[in-house]
């Protein structure tokens, strides 16, 4: 056999082998893609397209950008957006300051504290919204709940108060009930990525007599950034999507005052059925959370 | 090694670490408090929870709240939580195995392509596609059943996340070694690639079993009749009816929490694991 049809037998060889590859990969892939364009690229196709529409009980009725011109107009959805900001602005510098903090107190101390303390900031996740909510409901009430007595104690406060039915306080403590929800992944990841900062580094700056703050900012700080970028953005995602506590706590009262995008688009959807109208505001919800994403990245990016 | 020890030991009697850590001790009891309240408060009596001030302690407990909460199929919601996360567990972890390995390992045309996909996915909120996904259970007539919760918890693109980044570890020669024993794809897949996914299988599941458990939101659009609630809307639907009952409410509440609290401790260390793993992708 010459070198030549050697050659291209081992060339159709490869082929043949290659194609097989790829079928044996897609097969692999088979059931994640199923599922993957099932529940989430079709029925995100789905919302977009009947977002056109009037879509109800019993219409379905082409309506063009009538539902986004709607939302413009809408005062519920511009004071939900408006809330949905406050508390997205509201709880990532927060979140991250604190997180950081208990992340710097514990990543030194010994396994067993460290996973202890850990495990306790990420009680309230773990626990699940609804269990959180209704002790917080409790802890809340006007009449029957602890924290009027403790601030009554303290003497912050003289006569009862109506936390969640007063729009002054309501969100605030819906602010206050997130943040606990909120902080336990951050922590866990600035534990992990404090571990990482070069040790050796931090003992020549702490050698050129370098104080504790200067040691942070400049030796541990830098290598902190990606995990911070990632912190900013999961705590703006979770926070625009903060559903359960309006849901549990409020109902977006009083008056709409701590409506938020995702609990307005359930109760137009699934209490006065407005599919079509709901579908539009889950679209701009959606464009909101890439925007802020991409924000994120491009002022954190440029910092360095 | 010697020097950074006790360098970290001076750190730890410094009058900072100190102030420090008291301080971290306060702000841990804000964190701890909601659920010693819920347990506390679901053995005190109907006259204990409205005393001010209160009682810090239940001094007469009682187990009524609970006898009232048996009343309620609440066997059957805790049942019901227990399944949906069990069987969306087991599920992602064999649909994210298959996929994440292929991802990693394989090369084939699409692949780049497919992946961007899964990433522009992720970034986009779950939330927007409720209601979409609730006219597709109802077409399949799977509305107010278990799966309703199920399915969709699979085609969430997460877990295959973490599968590729650990699969990405794996040696190519073992792979490549298997092969030349004579092995198929199936047999180096369950043989080889499975038990060196170990702790990505630990991760992902214990992080499916919490979210799954968890998610309100995807239970209260697709669950409806009320012995195929969950425990989470057990307990809203009780705070719904009974409004404020509060034994009744937290007694449900540990029923909720405690169980998922549990397993949370058991298996604490695949859950960091996991979630520092997912973060080195972004």
């Amino acid at each position: 056999m010459s070198s030549i049809t050697y050659g291209k037998h081992l060339f159709a060889r490869s082929r043949k082998i290659q194609r097989q590859q790829t079928r044996v990969a897609y097969l692999f892939l088979l059931p994640a893609l199923l599922f993957f364009f099932g529940f989430v690229v079709f029925p995100m196709g789905m919302g977009i397209y009947t977002s056109f529409f009037n879509y109800t009980m019993r219409d379905f009725d082409f309506v063009g950008f009538a539902n986004y011109a709607e939302l413009f107009r809408d005062a519920t959805f511009g004071r939900s957006v408006v809330n949905t900001m406050i508390i997205a602005v509201a709880s990532v510098p927060l979140v991250m300051l604190f997180s950081l903090w208990v992340a710097t107190v514990i990543y030194q101390k010994p396994v067993m504290s460290r996973s202890f303390y850990r495990g306790v900031f990420y009680l309230p996740v773990v626990m699940g919204s609804v269990p959180v909510v209704v002790v917080w409901k409790w802890i809340f009430n006007r009449y029957y709940g602890i924290l009027n007595w403790v601030t009554q104690t303290l003497g912050i406060t003289q006569a009862n108060i109506n936390w969640l039915g007063d729009a002054r306080y309501a969100i605030w403590c819906i602010l206050a009930i997130l943040f606990t929800t909120s902080i336990g992944q951050p922590i866990v990841l600035y534990v992990a990525s404090l571990g990482n900062v070069d040790a050796s580094q931090i003992e020549a700056s702490e050698v050129d007599g370098a104080s504790k703050w200067q040691t942070f900012r400049h030796v541990k700080w830098p290598s902190l950034l990606p995990t911070t970028l990632y912190v900013a953005v999961i705590t703006t995602i979770n926070s625009f999507q903060c559903f359960a506590l309006i849901q549990l706590l409020t109902s977006g009262g009083p008056n709409g005052s701590t409506s938020t995008v995702m609990y307005y688009l359930y109760d137009t959807a699934f209490r006065i059925y407005r599919y079509g109208y709901a579908n539009a505001m889950g679209v701009v919800l959606a464009i909101i959370i890439a925007a802020f994403s991409a924000f994120q990245f491009r002022v954190m990016r440029t910092d360095d | 090694m010697q020097k950074s020890m006790t360098r970290e030991q001076r750190n730890m009697r410094s009058p900072y670490m100190i102030i420090m850590t008291v301080l971290l001790i306060l702000v841990s009891l804000f964190f701890i408090f909601p659920f010693y309240w819920i347990i506390t408060g679901s053995f005190k009596s109907t006259a204990e929870l409205n005393i001010i001030p209160p009682h810090w302690f239940p001094m007469e407990p009682t187990t009524m709240h609970y006898e009232r909460l048996f009343v309620e199929p609440s066997f059957q919601w805790l049942l019901n939580s227990f399944i949906m996360s069990l069987i969306s567990m087991i599920l992602v972890c064999i649909v994210a195995s298959m996929a994440g390995y292929v991802l990693a390992k394989k090369r084939f045309p699409g692949r780049v392509a497919i992946f961007s996909l899964l990433v522009a996915a992720m970034a986009l909120p779950r939330q927007a596609i409720l209601i979409p996904l609730v006219r597709i259970m109802n077409t399949l007539g799977l509305h107010d059943s278990l799966w309703a919760v199920i399915l969709p918890s699979i085609g969430w693109p997460f877990g295959l996340f973490l599968m590729k980044q650990f699969a990405e570890g794996i040696p190519g020669e073992m792979i490549e070694a298997a092969r030349i024993d004579g092995a198929g794809e199936v047999n180096t897949f369950l043989r080889i690639v499975m038990p060196m996914l170990k702790p990505a299988f630990g991760a992902l599941a214990i992080f499916t079993f919490i979210i799954v458990w968890n998610d309100y939101m995807m239970q209260l659009v697709m669950l409806a009749s009320r012995a195929k609630l969950s425990i989470a809307l057990g307990i809203a639907t009780l705070q719904a009816e009974f409004g404020t009952n509060y034994g009744l409410i937290m007694a449900g509440a540990t029923m909720g929490s405690v169980p998922i609290v549990l397993i949370f401790v058991l298996f604490q260390k695949y859950f960091t694991q996991g979630i520092a793993l997912g973060a080195v992708k972004g």
